[in-house]
């Protein structure tokens, strides 16, 4: 009988303090959202969602786009890139390119500080530059920003073709000397980079104080006390999986035009959900979403419209990798008949419901050539008798598919070994591999699907474990370098193992400092790969998003980011 | 019985190194790794980050190093989630979670034990019935569903609940509703199948034949014993609340520890997933290991062997 009393007082007490610890919580956080959520100062406040909880907002450990949307606002490189997606001066007020253009000499503004009120100068960008070829940080997109600085191979330890260092990593050689006052920084280049300043307004060159770094390590950059920043916004607050509250930095100076920095608050919420981000959008807790849900795609107004959904071009193309060192893609004939069989158009408008664009050529819109009036696209379409390398005739296209399977050996495909498609199960890219399904079949072909868990996917593919598989890229800077050098023989992105001597040669030409020059064979290592069939482009980037009409004075641009700081809301 | 409890404390440690030990080998055999992104990163990075994680060292010897910095408190800093610490994520979540759950847990006791009853006490009535079927449909109906329903009319077409985060008092009805659905079906199913067990028994007959009420009967002798059932459920459930709260902690951008378990697999953050494996595994054997105590205490004709 005492067992059964204190049991059930056990119980009752479980209870009440599960209970008294509910509503004690429970309250302070309204008290919280007091703070966050309350009444508006006198700038106003934007509240926005444009991906997940980021892994890091570390610009040199930062790899996803969304962390780079957030990284333009809360720092500013060298240069930056405006509304107008030209490159116009940052942190650094001008700067000069020698004749031989190797050596870069930029000149900092005057008077330029940290969030925390601290002087930021050239040394700054000196260390932070250094700082992303450490092999002990292993940034990922160290050699795609410092790369071509001279020293870089000594300044990683010389690896060999194992990836093995020869000598001892020293990060003192990458050739980047900041003047004694710290008004120059300057920068001597390995090879000649005519986009370069595109480069230098990457997110992942934005400066990062020494003294920060070195006291707290990686933590620096979790905790908004430490999270020292130079950009229009610094972090207030980070709820990790819920939301990065942002405040004007009141001691920003640089590029943007401090004036039309109006708002006082900008809020990410870190939404994993699409739903959840549409809720958040419909119920106005939300005044822009990139998340829309594909199901309420159909549902909604585009704003020439006058409505609120939004498709813009983004840098960037879906293709398919095939194997072309192995049986049977290393047939020019079979890689032809595999790349015309499909409707582009069907798949870009239908299948991934006007989400994409269909892609008649390797790099799409929006890509720049030598006259920046000029796009890539449209010179490569000019130069190849005004049409796309793949014709927008589906029907000729599907003909011509049948006649180069047949001449390849198969016709109707027969005695075509049947083929295994990779893809992993996320957006449109299981309706995408079943939509090919039918088209292959149409050539007489067997494709299976195989689909594979995302942590899986992209190892199996860059180990060339498949036959054909779901490719993509998104451009990090506007140059069509960044996707045609996708198929060099040693890239490491190389995963269709493509291996054309013709091909290296023009891209290796391409590498120089005369920009007509560059764009000359970049277009001509354009045509040598559609010909040679050399991949599979199916459709161009686009962003899709809801922005309420309220939420002005914001842009984005087609490196897939949105530019908030000029953001206000308009009653 | 401390000699009882003894055996199922040493049970349940043992049990949590097994878990902790299968979970290490087998997370290792599946394909793909930590650092794994649509753009490759050179090699000489990749190896430079698994040297500085100790991802470069035999298996076993991974194993053996991860179980004694386990025990002297140390669970590593996150593969993925640079520059935070396992515990500083884990015990930064883990309330959030708790409460969440928690909430659930009592929400479902106070609604699931009385609808159980009136259902048992009108039983083949229309109320028995009623309830019934709302039971039926809260255990099939899935928390996916009902998190969407809740989040599609009341946050975005009556926009009258905030859907993101648990910052005001009125934003805990969804995700709490969301979680508390399934548990208060079950317990309602339970206390009545549970309750109809006892108003058979031969001492509430006795005690109706004695000319007490049938009311008294029911909540003074039947309740007493048909809870215990209930009682067994609580300590599982409310582990299950936090473990499998993943959907809902998604749906409503909850930072809570449910999303953090998921999402650590799908990333391979190895020591993420060993922690909050650990973290959860250790919570369901506790659970079990005290609800199988008070049991005991309960009810003595339950024999412990």
């Amino acid at each position: 009988m005492k067992a059964k009393r204190l049991a059930a007082m056990l119980l009752t007490v479980c209870m009440t303090l599960s209970l008294a610890a509910c509503g004690g919580k429970g309250s302070d956080n309204s008290d919280d959202a007091g703070t966050s959520d309350g009444a508006s100062g006198e700038g106003g406040e934007i509240t926005v969602q444009i991906g997940p909880n980021p892994e890091t907002l570390d610009p040199a450990l930062n790899s996803a786009i969304d962390g780079a949307n957030m990284l333009i606002t809360l720092f500013e490189p060298l240069l930056i890139i405006d509304e107008n997606n030209e490159v116009q001066p940052g942190q650094a007020e001008e700067y000069e390119v020698s004749e031989d253009g190797l050596v870069w000499t930029f000149t900092m503004r005057d008077g330029l500080k940290w969030s925390d009120g601290s002087d930021l100068t050239a040394k700054d960008f000196e260390y932070t530059f250094k700082r992303l070829c450490d092999t002990e940080l292993a940034a990922p997109y160290g050699e795609t920003v410092v790369g071509m600085i001279d020293g870089y191979d000594d300044a990683i330890g010389n690896p060999d073709e194992n990836g093995e260092t020869t000598t001892e990593p020293d990060i003192n050689k990458l050739n980047v000397v900041a003047s004694e006052d710290g008004k120059t920084l300057t920068i001597t280049l390995a090879y000649p980079c005519s986009y370069f300043d595109k480069i230098a307004a990457f997110a992942t060159m934005s400066p990062v104080q020494q003294a920060t770094v070195e006291d707290n390590g990686d933590s620096w950059s979790v905790a908004p006390e430490t999270y020292v920043c130079n950009g229009p916004y610094m972090i207030k607050e980070w709820t990790p999986s819920e939301r990065i509250v942002c405040e004007k930095n009141p001691n920003y100076n640089g590029g943007w035009d401090s004036s039309r920095i109006v708002t006082d608050t900008l809020t990410f919420l870190l939404l994993e959900d699409s739903s959840a981000a549409y809720a958040a959008y419909t119920g106005g807790e939300a005044q822009m979403i990139k998340d829309v849900p594909t199901e309420e795609i159909p549902s909604l107004t585009p704003v020439e419209d006058g409505g609120d959904y939004y498709v813009d071009p983004m840098l960037g193309t879906y293709y398919l990798s095939m194997q072309t060192q192995k049986e049977p893609f290393n047939d020019v004939n079979v890689r032809k008949a595999l790349n015309l069989a499909i409707d582009r158009d069907y798949i870009a408008n239908v299948v991934m419901q006007g989400t994409y664009s269909p892609a008649y050529n390797f790099v799409g819109p929006g890509v720049i050539d030598a006259d920046p009036e000029n796009m890539f696209y449209d010179v490569a379409s000019d130069a190849n008798g005004g049409e796309p390398f793949i014709s927008e005739d589906y029907e000729a296209n599907l003909e011509e598919a049948k006649k180069a399977l047949a001449d390849a050996g198969y016709p109707n495909g027969e005695g075509f070994p049947t083929i295994t498609y990779s893809t992993n199960d996320q957006g449109y890219h299981v309706a995408v591999a079943e939509y090919l399904q039918s088209c292959y079949k149409e050539l007489g072909i067997t494709m299976n699907i195989d689909k594979v868990e995302w942590a899986s996917f992209t190892p199996q593919r860059r180990a060339g474990d498949y036959d054909m598989a779901r490719n993509g890229w998104v451009y990090d800077y506007n140059d069509a370098s960044n996707m045609i050098e996708l198929l060099y023989s040693s890239n490491g992105n190389n995963d269709g193992k493509y291996n054309s001597k013709e091909f290296d040669a023009a891209i290796d030409k391409s590498r120089c400092a005369d920009t007509e020059e560059h764009y000359a064979a970049l277009h001509e290592a354009e045509k040598i790969m559609m010909e040679d069939y050399a991949c599979i482009p199916v459709a161009f980037y686009n962003d899709f998003w809801l922005q309420s009409p309220s939420l002005k004075g914001t842009w984005h641009s087609p490196y897939g980011y949105w530019y908030f700081q000029y953001g206000y809301i308009e009653e | 019985m401390k000699k009882y409890i003894i055996k199922r404390l040493a049970l349940g440690i043992a049990s949590i190194f097994i878990v902790a030990t299968l979970t290490f080998f087998l997370m290792n055999l599946v394909p793909g790794g930590p650092f794994v992104a649509e753009k490759s990163i050179s090699k000489a990075a990749q190896e430079a980050l698994e040297a500085k994680y100790g991802l470069d060292k035999p298996l076993v010897e991974r194993y053996t190093t991860y179980i004694s910095d386990f025990v002297k408190g140390d669970m590593g800093y996150s593969l993925r989630q640079r520059g935070r610490t396992v515990s500083d994520i884990i015990f930064s979540k883990f309330p959030v979670s708790a409460k969440l759950a928690g909430i659930a847990v009592v929400l479902a006791l106070a609604l699931g034990i009385p609808l159980g009853c009136i259902s048992a006490y009108n039983r083949g009535k229309f109320y028995d019935n009623f309830i019934i079927v709302l039971a039926t449909c809260g255990i099939a109906i899935p928390s996916f569903i009902s998190s969407v329903l809740l989040l599609y009319t009341f946050g975005s077409k009556l926009g009258i609940l905030p859907t993101v985060g648990l910052n005001t008092l009125s934003s805990y009805i969804m995700p709490v509703t969301a979680l508390a659905i399934y548990p208060t079906a079950y317990i309602t199913r339970l206390m009545r199948s549970s309750l109809l067990d006892v108003m058979g028994q031969d001492y509430v007959r006795t005690s109706r034949a004695k000319g007490v009420s049938s009311f008294k009967t029911l909540f003074k002798h039947a309740l007493r014993n048909a809870i215990l059932p209930v009682i067994t459920y609580v300590g599982p459930m409310l582990a299950g609340l936090m473990t499998g709260s993943f959907v809902v902690e998604k749906i409503f951008t909850i930072p809570g520890l449910g999303r953090e378990f998921v999402s650590s697999i799908t990333n391979r953050d190895y020591t993420m997933i060993m922690g909050t494996t650990i973290v959860l595994a250790t919570l369901i054997i506790t659970a079990n290991v005290i609800v199988d105590i008070l049991y005991k205490i309960i009810d003595p004709r339950i024999k412990l062997k």
